[in-house]
């Protein structure tokens, strides 16, 4: 548990000094909502119903963006191959790091979320499933992209590679996210969905830590 | 089993096998081809858009086979680390990739006349769609790396996680109610397929295998031969001969034999 704290404390550190790597995060996210009201025109009511599914392609692929930093610099820098060697089991290295990287990534989106959903025009009905389940989608998206993340270490052209590898599997969260808030627009119950995204988080936890701490081995060898 | 995977065990096996492999594959499919096209009954509603159905179905069992088999060679070599399974892994890749895009294609072609569209965001469309998806990924991924075995190792671990998909696959007609038909053919209750569209279609599904099969061979061998041309060139192998013939010697080589 020391090892995790250690980790945790020390990426969240090194993201307060760099600074910037959040608000990118935010920024991109809210620029890219923004080009659908330019793609699609402006009314009212296309938007509210195109809404959720916007805001949910925004976050997956602004989560998608940062998930090159979670390994790259300490890769580079030699950081990872002291890890490796730590006492601390790898699998819990990652987890820290992962965690460290929903805190800078997933947690601001959640904040921005519902004032795109505002300038979307959606329905206030929908504003408290909307963030539930991103509360339960986004530490998904960065478990499951922490795989592609490690694997592409060394790679070239590692930036464009990982969207090609993680975006499929991120389709399943987008499916039901989005589909638990329209069920709420629509004045029926999320419950299912929401349970559904609890399933995946919950698996995620449990299985990719491994795989990660697997491909983060195979880039040290 | 480990006997197999030793590279010159693997060469002297096949070699044999190959063209008695490849015949037979040949027979199966135009057999196969003869009773799709001429053969077989018309469908009393498809008319002739029911025989491509003859190629749709083989290719998208390809799709998922291929997948399976991947994976599981993924598998084994993260397991016993053979190089065989990495090499058998890659090269499968592009086969189950353009398997599963004939399976689009060919879907895509019959849904036209039959669903009046050439593609509908049906759960089973869509999830062939990310298998396409995750057999790119794979490929892009094993080739981005300058050291080959570092390409096959970060495959083999996505081939795995890409694995959930399969079941997601072959279930996606019966769990959501879509437009694509359920399973007509694997079934409890027997086929609900004519016995007389059953023979093209078995034995389409068997030439399409047997194809998947000697394709794979020749890749294997291909890349084994290349590795050890590879080897002996390292090795100074060629050398003493390269002195006079071989244009692609390196000159460092041959100044430092001389």
């Amino acid at each position: 548990m020391n090892g995790f704290t250690a980790i945790l404390r020390r990426d969240l550190q090194l993201a307060m000094r760099q600074g910037a790597d959040s608000v990118m995060v935010v920024a991109f996210f809210i620029v890219t909502t923004t080009l659908f009201p330019f793609g699609v025109g402006p009314e009212a009511n296309i938007l509210a119903r195109i809404a959720s599914g916007v805001i949910w392609v925004s976050a997956l692929l602004a989560a998608m963006l940062s998930l090159e930093r979670v390994f790259q610099t300490d890769y580079e820098d030699g950081t990872l191959e002291l890890l490796t060697l730590s006492p601390v089991s790898l699998e819990i290295v990652v987890l820290g790091k992962v965690v460290a990287h929903w805190l800078t990534t997933g947690l601001p989106l959640i904040v921005a979320a519902p004032l795109m959903a505002v300038m979307l025009n959606m329905d206030t009905d929908g504003f408290v499933v909307l963030m539930i389940a991103m509360l339960l989608g986004t530490p998904a998206l960065s478990l499951i992209g922490a795989i592609g993340a490690a694997l592409i270490l060394g790679a070239r052209r590692g930036g464009v590679l990982v969207s090609l590898l993680v975006l499929p599997l991120y389709i399943p969260i987008l499916i039901f996210g989005a589909g638990a808030v329209e069920a709420a627009l629509l004045g029926m119950s999320a419950t299912a969905q929401l349970q559904i995204m609890g399933a995946i988080l919950l698996l995620a936890l449990a299985a990719t830590p491994f795989a990660t701490a697997h491909a983060l081995r195979q880039a040290m060898e | 089993m480990h006997r197999f995977a030793k590279p010159s065990v693997f060469l002297k096996l096949t070699a044999p096998i190959l063209p008695w492999l490849a015949g037979a594959t040949a027979m199966l499919i135009a057999a196969g081809l003869y009773f799709a096209l001429f053969a077989s009954p018309i469908d009393y509603q498809q008319g002739d858009t029911v025989r491509i159905m003859y190629l749709h179905v083989p290719s998208a069992w390809m799709g998922l086979f291929c997948y399976v088999g991947m994976a599981i060679c993924g598998a084994m070599s993260l397991i016993w680390k053979h190089p065989l399974a990495d090499i058998c892994a890659r090269a499968t890749a592009p086969i189950g990739a353009t398997f599963t895009a004939l399976c689009l294609i060919t879907g895509s072609l019959w849904g036209e006349p039959m669903w009046g569209t050439w593609w509908v965001w049906d759960a089973r469309l869509t999830s062939m769609l990310i298998l396409l998806f995750l057999y790119l990924g794979y490929i892009a991924l094993v080739n981005a790396f300058d050291d080959p075995d570092r390409g096959s190792k970060a495959g083999s671990a996505l081939a795995l996680v890409g694995a959930v998909n399969v079941p997601i696959v072959k279930f996606s007609v019966d769990w959501w109610n879509t437009l694509h038909q359920p399973a007509s053919i694997v079934r409890m209750d027997g086929p609900a397929v004519d016995p007389s569209m059953q023979l093209p279609l078995a034995l389409m599904i068997l030439g399409f295998t047997g194809y998947y099969f000697v394709v794979l061979i020749l890749r294997v061998r291909l890349e084994l031969n290349e590795r050890r041309i590879r080897a002996l060139h390292l090795s100074g192998m060629f050398d003493d001969t390269a002195q006079d013939a071989e244009p692609y010697d390196p000159g460092h080589n041959a100044e430092a034999s001389q």
